[in-house]
């Protein structure tokens, strides 16, 4: 059995005029020790996804469906007070933008402290120690003088090993980084991603990995989920979805990465834009920007402005696509309908 | 925002919807129509407006007409209480004028000052904001640190003190005479940092956009940079203070009145018709203070109520501490 | 620190220095002491003799000079009214208004935490919405009314008997909106001596007795601004991606609000609520009026009424000086509460 299972999850975002869906019928599972990526354009329900795990999500949101097991508990059914002790502990985060995220009038200390209190009952002594010895791991330079430090005193790069040192502390079976090296200068990025990286492999520890960035999908994780308008479009191992995209979303992805294009020509664009989650397109949401809506025969694919019924296989690879399903069907290859 | 980069395009093209369609689309109109308090505030404060406005035909008597006085009538209690004229609905006070007409005529004073001492404020206040932002440097060290002081010495105090000084040196019965142009222009000596300091807020946040550089670099006139192209991008912080600076001003202005260097009673606004009853507190006259209390306490509350509102809706950011 | 120390100083010093040419130049300009000394029946003549005598047609910048030196040593002349020097008049009546103030101010920051926080935490209750329509109703009521209605309530005392009486619901419900009356609303009692001018109401329940309608008249001001305001910036903070981080982190909820989101709501309310605790004395005239409190704000308003220009200055110099001060307080406060400003002036 996996590690984390999900399956159908449903979120909403209750407003007045009515509940706007930001995540449809999301399922993946993640194995211990394993590292998925999750990539999308933003907007996609990217961070939805990855703040619903533990329900985190902010105030108008909330879980309409679906199930989130987690090592055999249901985190879903969860009350608040046990869902606290998963929280840091057994799976935790490592946000965006290290500027914001450690409280500015806390010293490091107290912010590393005071996690491990929370979990364990220890002593101060011990929990700094422990606090030390993570420091250490994310090659901290004299992590005794950080622990009275304040935030504000150390740069984005420091603050992003502290964060990662935090998320370490408590040994989580889980870290889920949400484009943890986004908000970065691009010569840390890199040093970051390497590090947490080798922490997670050294210890273990299973990875969800957000991030718009193919690149650094396919250098960490094992597996991948291509999201659109908060629906999981394509999914399989990294290496097969990079090489061998399915989905037109997906190939649209590979062709826009600047490598792609020919020197001294237009990048490839995806043409349009993503449509907002309150006024989605009927059927695929895919299907405006798409451009195999017709045949190579000229004639129009009609399914498109249906909805996707579910996965089909393709290789390792399941992808919801109605063109995909339809060169199968041609092509006598055996379809059975999935349930991921 | 790129309608003001180019000066030809100011005027709308045809094919933009007027400024009424604008309006019946906007989002401020949308949110106006779902909130029940600002709907209401909003009829009150027109109504109470209107009132003041109408005071001269809607008042039964005239309370500056000293013939229409009648000492032997004061100290009438308002309809529902034993020993009521019902020629006065709502009593009267101690020099026997009716309450009801000395309501309207004072909250007309109140508003006038209200309003007047607004606009005041807000000329010196966005002139010297606008100034401050744009051209930084001493002439922004020097308007900000003197608004700084006038604002850790509270307007109130400032007010007083301004009022005090104009009182010695007219003397009290010329005081009296300009009474409530000298409060407006208290009032609106005392509270003009607040709009400058809101308007030279925005302007650093507009200075900093690329429009404003574009515009530079076009060779524009400074002023013409300031009044054409930044001055339009920071009214909305300075219409939501403009209703809380409303209710401000009216308020300091009873404070005034009340401490005796405000409104003289033969011309009584609000705050001094809530003075001259208080004498009379004691002996059980409540009504000659408490009714024209709610009157004025009403007249703010639903103007600070569609400040709030405003605030609520359009959400700019506003100049902190 | 010290840098920082010093460059407050100077700031201070700055502030004063602005104050108190504007309160000479009011004393130079309305103040006639010759005409105070001597009386209208004396010749033109001897008056200018007076005149040259007491320096006032030295230029401006000399008479400054020695307004500014004997300001140095709190000495402002003597007061028209009371023939006596102003600073003696006012440090009789300062000991009763800073009674008043500190009443006020316990009286705010023991309501308006609870209720901000609670507001922040809860914007949905229907407790907090109360506290919320009563705030802006509170906003919009002047002082001085307030004061009214509160010795209406409270001193005088109302009846009302809209239920019938005879029964004894009736009379339970015309209880219920009635009031006593009773409690002291002028002056300040017998209020006990401590030392020097200081006499004080802290002492016995009687003297408090006599606090309570000015404390809560005054402090009535201040409360609904301190409520939203704490109510906004907790909001604000409650938002923040550190309280979300320290959520994810497994931290309890009661730890995040009053260790994570408090400290960050208080650093604003600082700086803005310390500087507004300063014009409360402002708001001292007219609370003193109502209730003829025997304060600087009564005196003040006394000595315009009669002209008393050397008490009107020494009293705008005395109130500067406790602006300065409580501004270089908070300040201060500010600093130590706040670690991402270094107290050695330059900017962290």
């Amino acid at each position: 059995m996996a590690l984390l299972e999900v399956n159908h999850l449903d979120v909403r975002f209750a407003l007045r005029q009515g509940d706007i869906k930001a995540l449809r019928d999301v399922c993946f599972s993640l194995d211990r020790g394993e590292r998925l990526g999750i990539v999308g354009e933003s907007g996609a329900g990217k961070s939805v996804a990855a703040f619903s795990l533990l329900n985190l999500i902010a105030k108008p949101g909330y879980i309409a469906g679906g199930s989130i097991n987690f090592d055999g508990q249901e985190l879903t059914s969860m009350s608040d007070r046990q869902l606290r002790r998963v929280r840091g502990h057994r799976i935790s985060m490592i946000f965006q933008d290290p500027m914001m995220t450690l409280n500015p009038v806390l010293s490091i200390g107290e912010q590393m402290i005071e996690c491990l209190k929370a979990h364990r009952r220890i002593s101060t002594r011990e929990a700094r120690s422990i606090s030390l010895r993570k420091l250490e791991q994310v090659q901290i330079p004299s992590p005794e003088k950080r622990l009275s430090q304040y935030p504000h005193e150390l740069s984005g790069g420091m603050r992003q090993r502290i964060i990662i040192a935090i998320a370490l502390l408590l040994d989580p079976d889980i870290i889920i980084a949400d484009e943890p090296t986004t908000a970065l200068d691009v010569t840390i990025q890199a040093e970051i991603m390497a590090l947490l990286l080798e922490l997670c492999e050294k210890h273990n520890v299973a990875l969800i990995l957000i991030t718009h960035d193919l690149g650094v999908v396919s250098q960490v994780t094992q597996r991948m989920l291509v999201m659109y308008a908060g629906r999981v479009i394509e999914q399989g191992p990294t290496r097969e979805i990079i090489n061998d995209p399915q989905h037109p979303y997906t190939q649209g992805l590979m062709n826009a990465l600047p490598q792609m294009a020919t020197p001294g020509q237009r990048l490839n664009q995806i043409r349009g834009s993503m449509p907002s989650l309150n006024n989605l397109p009927s059927g695929c949401t895919f299907h405006p920007r798409c451009d195999f809506t017709t045949r190579p025969d000229g004639s129009e694919r009609t399914s498109c402005h249906e909805e996707v019924p579910g996965f089909v296989r393709s290789g390792n690879c399941q992808v919801a696509c109605h063109m995909v399903a339809e060169m199968q069907d041609a092509n006598r290859i055996p379809v059975e309908e999935v349930t991921p | 925002m790129t309608t003001s980069t180019t000066p030809s395009s100011t005027t709308p093209s045809p094919s933009t919807p007027s400024r009424w369609e604008r309006f019946r689309d906007s989002f401020l109109l949308y949110s106006f129509k779902r909130d029940l308090v600002a709907q209401l505030s909003l009829i009150i404060f027109i109504l109470m407006v209107g009132a003041a406005v109408l005071a001269p035909w809607l008042a039964p008597t005239n309370p500056y007409d000293l013939a229409s006085i009648d000492l032997l009538a004061s100290e009438l209690p308002p309809f529902w209480i034993e020993g009521a004229d019902p020629l006065y609905v709502m009593g009267t006070d101690a020099q026997g004028r009716d309450l009801l007409s000395t309501i309207l005529y004072g909250m007309r004073v109140s508003l006038v000052i209200g309003f007047g001492a607004v606009l005041l404020q807000a000329t010196i206040g966005v002139c010297f904001g606008l100034l401050a932002g744009y051209l930084g440097g001493r002439i922004d060290a020097f308007l900000m640190r003197l608004a700084d002081i006038q604002l850790s010495f509270s307007t109130l105090m400032v007010a007083i003190v301004v009022g005090a000084l104009f009182k010695s040196i007219f003397g009290g019965a010329t005081y009296s005479d300009y009474a409530m142009w000298l409060l407006v222009l208290i009032i609106g000596l005392a509270e003009w940092p607040q709009y400058a300091r809101t308007v030279r807020a925005s302007v650093l946040a507009e200075r900093a956009k690329e429009y404003v550089d574009a515009a530079r670099v076009m060779g524009l006139r400074r002023r013409r940079i300031m009044f054409r192209h930044i001055l339009p991008n920071t009214l909305s912080p300075i219409f939501v203070i403009s209703t809380v600076q409303v209710a401000n001003a009216i308020i300091s202005e009873a404070a005034l009145s009340f401490l005796g260097l405000g409104m003289p009673e033969t011309q009584p606004s609000l705050g001094s018709l809530i003075k001259s009853g208080f004498d009379y507190l004691q002996s059980g006259s409540w009504w000659i203070t408490l009714i024209p209390g709610l009157v004025l306490v009403v007249l703010v509350l639903v103007i600070n109520l569609l400040g709030d509102w405003l605030r609520d809706v359009l959400n700019p950011r506003l100049y902190k501490g | 620190m010290i840098a920082f120390l010093i460059k407050r100083l100077f700031h201070a010093l700055l502030v004063m220095f602005v104050i108190s040419l504007i309160a000479f130049a009011i004393q130079d300009n309305l103040g006639d002491p010759v005409q105070q000394m001597v009386g209208q029946s004396v010749p033109e003549s001897e008056r200018a003799a007076l005149r040259e005598e007491l320096g006032l047609n030295d230029p401006f910048l000399v008479q400054y000079l020695r307004f500014a030196v004997n300001a140095t040593q709190f000495d402002f002349g003597y007061s028209y009214v009371f023939h006596e020097p102003t600073t003696q008049v006012i440090l009789r009546h300062l000991p009763a208004t800073l009674e008043l103030v500190f009443a006020s101010t316990l009286l705010i920051i023991l309501l308006s935490v609870p209720i901000g926080v609670y507001s922040a935490i809860k914007p949905r209750a229907w407790l907090s919405r109360f506290f919320m329509g009563v705030s802006i109703v509170g906003i919009s009521i002047p002082v001085f009314l307030t004061a009214i209605v509160l010795i209406q309530l409270f001193a005088i005392g109302i009846s009302w008997s809209p239920f019938p009486a005879d029964t004894s619901w009736g009379g339970w419900l015309n209880g219920l909106i009635s009031t006593e009356g009773g409690l002291p609303a002028y002056g300040r009692g017998n209020p006990e001596h401590v030392f020097g001018t200081w006499y004080t109401n802290f002492t016995s329940l009687k003297g408090l007795t006599y606090l309570i309608l000015p404390a809560i008249s005054l402090a009535s001001i201040m409360l609904p601004l301190f409520i939203r305001l704490i109510r906004a910036e907790m909001l604000e903070v409650l938002q923040s991606e550190y309280v979300k981080f320290a959520r994810a982190k497994g931290i309890s909820m009661r730890r995040i609000y009053f260790v994570h989101a408090l400290k960050n709501t208080m650093l604003p309310v600082i700086t803005v609520g310390g500087v507004q605790i300063g014009t409360l004395v402002a708001y001292t005239i007219l609370t003193e009026t109502v209730f003829q409190w025997p304060g600087m704000g009564l005196m003040f308003l006394d000595a315009i009424n009669r002209s008393d220009i050397p008490l009107i200055v020494t009293y705008l110099m005395i109130v500067g000086v406790i602006f300065v001060v409580t501004n270089t307080v908070v300040d201060l406060i500010y600093g130590l509460v706040n670690p991402t400003v270094k107290l050695t002036g330059k900017p962290a």
